[in-house]
């Protein structure tokens, strides 16, 4: 392990700055570490709103014609739900992991543009602000409007003039091209930072596979962000200055907005979960006490999957009147993707098998990602199995799948990444008993939650319903739905408990609690503004194994 | 950095090369730009022969030889400009990069006049037909883009002219050179588009 | 998939129309097809579940860190070709086989051709209504689509067209078939054939806007010979229209209150969106109004259809549907009775 020098004193004020000098210093900072944490925090606070949305949306949905809301004000809390979840959590999770490691990873000492990082972020920050602002702002003079109303992925011609009157749509359409460009900046400087600012030695196969995957998910995001702020162009087009795009009066397509949404749409699920495969990555093998099973197999699963899911883009669309053909193509490819995914599942199998596994919350978390992930990943084979799909497609089964591959996969794997990692950014242990409490509401909750609602859809129950009637079989399944979500209410409680506890009165956590093997343990917790002292030799995608391992090296067998 | 001969490595820092972050921030805002156009060039396409009421492509579309000639003839400049401001002869960049800025201007003016024309003449505007949604959606994308271009590249000559540029922003005015160059190859797609296929 | 093969067996839902429109009890040429090709693929899904679950169940048990452990790191290994290549090559050939047989599946629903005798439908969605046109039969109604029976010896399904008049929709009857979206400017097309009579509920599957919980669809399968007296019933010129003309007729020997209640509808704006058939109402931005009382429920599926809800709905409909485009008509006490009376003999 590499020391501190100690001839060389770190720097630290006399006295503690005042909380005014703190904030002033957040405001200005271009430091990869304190943006990314801050990305992060934002979006652990966006989780917590948009997730009592949801708890709103199930304390209405618990009981047949409930009167909790009104409809207007449901279809708002499913819109800005989704579009806060997708958009002001997960993108910004993933924009704050990657900025906050990918340079710690590879031994560099900053992104490769600093003040591009800050600009991503505050672009991000305004963007959230402009959603939540259209409830209060959007009624403008004219009285009509509130929040956008629209659904997260808001179909022309829903969305035009004559459906959507006052500013909400617009609102909606503002904060997604502005969070747009700031995702593009973040991308641009992961892409820039890894293929430039690697350490001496440190290859492209070396990198680690954390590393490999934000840069797939980064050049992703170049290819699939701007169809989105296309369509978004045209919307407004539409909407001020009178166009045709999605008018489908004067012959426009209400199919070509559906067309251009989810080719953004879907490889921006990918987008979101592969940063969780990355956490995994990561994880696994350290708790395993083995390298990952099958390096460049991952990184060319990843890669395949990048690929084809830029390619499957109708299976939202099966019910919509595709020629056989069309359905046939887009089944296929969806089909196709679950090769390279499945392979990714039989290799953190593979790197458990034969290992000495640790189940320290970290492992935990990413255990019931691998059982969670699994089934998400089945049921997405029965929606790509068209026929199966024209019942589900468009049903609370629908639902009930993406909160799985989001919740169960991506969110479970963003725990694991907050439990690992969390010593490392603070230099103090996060509370194992909480944690343990945690994890455990949590799994209960969502597997009460998101289990039993697969069955609604199998009854019948479509999305985006803001109530329904009794005698339809979905009253039951819907209330234990619903209950499902106060454990995850407590769940989440402990989380946050646990965070602010720990950053003060927690176990002090060193350089490398868990006896890990990438650049980032090699250097204090929380490491010095520069990063590095000195950087340790990188020889194989494991440089502190071989430091600490000299007699049976990696790059023995390379 | 660190140097890497301390460290017993089977790379030096000799051997140890990486790509420009620059050129990489400059292709993948390629990448991203290009992503972006071909959404509005289907968009066009899918519409052509869609339009309810006139007027209609083959009515009122006039090609646009001169323009197009001047902006791709930019191209040549800037690449002349270029190789100027390698060769130290500041007198000679300054003289291309002025043509380039020229040709481009000459291209946005015609572009204007070209607008003029069909919205006084023939009433087409962006909202008259589906035709005109995705004409003037598509061209004015791509001319937008010339307007940024066009910006930064008077930019670099006032510098140039105060004598702010030093040899070490050849890569600056490189990647700027690359944006000009994928700007050019946008319309040579939108040529063909609008004013080849679609009529 | 455990809970689907656990819906499909369960004697607690009955055979034929339910109002628990559960997927696994279909009824009906696509919706059939559609079941046992889903039955495979529940079949796959369960077989690989249990595999990797055991595997993975397998893995956490046999190879835990056990306390009593030498502290060494376990034999590092990196990776295995062979084993890449089988955990490729096996789901490959799974995968092949699903796309065969789902191909095939497509095919058979989508691309089936009407025969002769097949009853031909349009539907119009509306925000949030359905209108309901048999062009061959000159039949025009709302929110509730009547189809014969069909019997497997002789079928006779029956052909939708699927057309919009405002936003995006999607037509779904959970036993009869799968969904297929209703988009303005697009035709689509989709086919029932059911064999056991009975009441078929559905949802509109596609969010519309406000009230798209409340756009729900009832297809009432009529048994052998019925479809045709319903047909009658609803013509133009059948027997039931010509006494609702007759009765029309200001001179007609009928209930005052049912006149007065006439004239408040002939008077107020209500002719600007409704349709009576043989009258001057002719509007067609809401429903059909001619047998409204035939119907099952009011507001598509918004209430059940009772002399007292309809009271309510016309009193004022955003009670029951609140942001529907029919307002508050603002009526005193009398004229909704009399409205009310008068509505109440549109059979």
């Amino acid at each position: 392990m590499v020391a501190a020098n100690p001839e060389i004193p770190l720097a630290r004020p006399l006295v503690s700055p005042s909380i005014v000098t703190r904030l002033h210093g957040l405001v200005v900072t271009v430091d990869h570490k304190k943006l990314g944490l801050m990305y992060i925090a934002s979006a652990l606070f966006f989780l917590v709103v948009a997730g009592l949305m949801a708890s709103v949306i199930r304390l209405q949905l618990a009981l047949p014609n409930n009167n909790i809301v009104a409809p207007d004000t449901f279809n708002r809390l499913f819109t800005v739900h989704g579009t806060a979840m997708v958009f002001f959590v997960g993108m910004p999770i993933v924009a704050g992991l990657s900025n906050y490691l990918v340079p710690l990873m590879i031994g560099a000492r900053d992104m490769a543009f600093p003040r591009l990082n800050a600009f991503g972020y505050w672009m991000f920050l305004f963007g959230a602000a402009l959603l939540f602002f259209s409830y209060i702002g959007a009624p403008g003079l004219s009285g009509h409007g509130s929040a956008p109303d629209v659904g997260w992925f808001a179909y022309a011609p829903l969305t035009g003039r004559a459906f959507s009157r006052g500013n909400s749509t617009d609102y909606w359409t503002l904060c997604l091209l502005v969070s747009g460009i700031g995702s593009l900046s973040s991308a641009v400087n992961v892409i820039a930072t890894a293929f430039g600012m690697r350490s001496p030695g440190m290859t492209l196969m070396r990198m680690p596979l954390f590393v490999w995957m934000m840069v797939v998910v980064s050049a992703m995001m170049f290819i699939v962000i701007p169809p989105l702020t296309a369509a978004q162009i045209m919307l407004l087009i539409d909407r001020f200055l009178g166009g045709n795009f999605f008018n489908t009066q004067s012959g426009g397509s209400a199919v070509l907005w559906q067309h251009f949404f989810w080719i953004f749409g879907h490889p921006e699920v990918y987008v979101l979960m592969i940063p969780g495969f990355a956490c995994a990555s990561e994880i696994i093998p350290v708790f395993s006490r083995k390298p990952i099973f099958g390096y460049s197999a991952m990184v060319g699963a990843t890669t395949m999957i990048a690929f084809v899911s830029m390619g499957v883009w109708a299976h939202h669309m099966f019910s919509m009147g595709m020629t056989s053909v069309g359905n046939t193509f887009f089944m296929i490819s969806t089909m196709a993707i679950s090769v390279p995914t499945g392979i990714k599942i039989f290799n953190w199998l593979a790197t458990m098998y034969g290992g000495k596994i640790r189940f320290e919350l970290p492992m935990l978390c990413c255990l019931a990602f691998l059982f969670q992930f699994l089934i998400a990943g089945l049921t997405g084979i029965m929606l790509a199995a068209v026929p199966f799909d024209w019942h589900l497609t468009d049903t609370y089964f629908v639902v009930a799948h993406f909160h799985y591959v989001l919740i169960g996969g991506m969110l479970f794997c963003i725990f694991g990444g907050i439990y690992y990692w969390f010593p490392k950014a603070t230099g103090r242990m996060l509370n194992k008993t909480l944690g343990l409490w945690h994890v455990a509401l949590f799994f209960i909750g969502f597997h009460l939650t998101f289990d039993t609602m697969h069955i609604p859809g199998l009854l019948g129950m479509p999305r985006r319903i803001y109530t329904y009637d009794p005698g339809r079989g979905w009253e039951l399944l819907n209330l234990i739905t619903s209950i499902g979500v106060v454990f995850q209410i407590v769940g989440i409680a402990c989380l946050a408990w646990n965070l602010i506890r720990s950053l003060r009165k927690g176990e002090k956590a060193g350089d490398d609690p868990w006896d890990a093997w990438t650049l980032e343990w090699a250097t204090t917790s929380p490491p010095p503004e520069y990063n590095f002292e000195t950087v340790p030799p990188v020889r194989s995608a494991r440089p502190l194994w071989d430091l600490k391992h000299p007699e049976d090296p990696d790059w023995k067998y390379e | 950095m660190i140097n890497a001969d301390r460290l017993n490595l089977p790379y030096t820092s000799a051997e140890w090369s990486l790509p420009s972050s620059r050129k990489v921030a400059i292709t993948s805002l390629i990448v991203t730009e290009s992503a972006m156009f071909s959404i509005f060039v289907v968009a066009y396409v899918y519409y052509i022969g869609k339009s309810l009421t006139g007027p209609y492509p083959a009515e009122v579309l006039e090609t646009p030889i001169v323009s197009t000639i001047c902006l791709l003839a930019s191209s040549l400049t800037i690449v002349l400009a270029e190789r100027s401001f390698k060769r130290e002869s500041i007198g000679a960049f300054r003289l291309w990069w002025s043509t380039t800025i020229l040709l481009a201007a000459v291209f946005l003016g015609s572009t204007a006049a070209e607008w003029k024309r069909l919205i006084v003449d023939h009433h087409l505007t962006i909202s008259t037909n589906l035709f005109g949604t995705t004409f003037y959606s598509l061209v004015g994308l791509h001319a937008s883009h010339v307007i940024v271009g066009l910006t930064l590249l008077t930019l670099v000559l006032v510098l140039s002219l105060k004598k702010s540029i030093r040899k070490a922003d050849g890569e600056r005015i490189e990647m700027l050179s690359w944006y000009w160059h994928f700007v050019d190859g946008v319309w040579v797609v939108v040529f063909t588009v609008v004013y080849v296929i679609g009529r | 998939m455990f809970f689907a093969l656990g819906l499909s067996a369960s004697p607690a839902f009955a055979d034929g129309a339910s109002s628990v429109t559960n997927i696994f009890k279909p009824d009906g040429a696509p919706a059939r097809a559609i079941f046992d090709y889903t039955m495979l693929v529940l079949a796959v899904c369960a077989v690989i579940f249990v595999i990797v679950v055991g595997l993975l169940v397998y893995t956490v048990t046999r190879f835990r860190h056990r306390r009593e452990d030498d502290g060494q790191e376990p034999p590092q290994v990196y990776g295995s070709n062979q084993i890449e290549l089988a955990w490729t090559v096996i789901p490959i050939i799974i995968v092949f086989v699903l796309t065969l047989v789902t191909a095939r599946t497509i095919a058979e629903v989508q691309n089936a051709v009407p025969p002769p005798k097949a009853l031909k439908v349009t539907v119009v969605g509306h925000q949030w209504w359905w209108e309901i046109r048999y062009p061959d039969l000159g039949v025009v109604t709302a929110n509730e689509l009547h189809v014969p029976v069909s019997d497997p010896a002789q079928p006779r399904p029956t052909f939708l067209k699927l057309e919009s008049a405002d936003v995006a929709h999607s037509f779904w009857i959970p036993q009869l078939a799968g969904k297929t979206d209703v988009i303005p400017n697009r035709d689509n097309s989709m086919w029932i054939e059911p064999v056991t009579p009975g009441t078929y509920l559905g949802n509109c599957a596609e969010y519309c806007g406000t009230q798209h919980a409340r756009m729900l669809i009832r297809v009432i399968v009529h048994p052998q010979g019925e479809f045709e007296n319903w047909v009658a019933a609803q013509k133009p010129d059948s027997a039931t229209d010509t006494n609702l003309v007759a009765a029309q007729k200001p001179d007609s020997a009928t209930d005052t209150q049912v006149k007065a209640g006439r004239d408040v509808f002939f008077s107020t704006s209500c002719v600007n969106c409704h349709t009576i058939n043989g009258t001057e109402a002719n509007g067609k931005f809401g429903p059909d109004l001619t047998h409204l009382m035939s119907r099952q429920t009011l507001g598509s599926g918004a209430a059940l259809n009772t002399p007292e809800k309809l009271r309510a709905w016309v009193r004022n409909p955003q009670n029951l549907k609140p942001g529907c485009y029919m307002p508050d008509m603002q009526l005193t006490d009398e004229e909704m009775d009399q409205l009310v009376r008068y509505l109440l003999t549109l059979n």
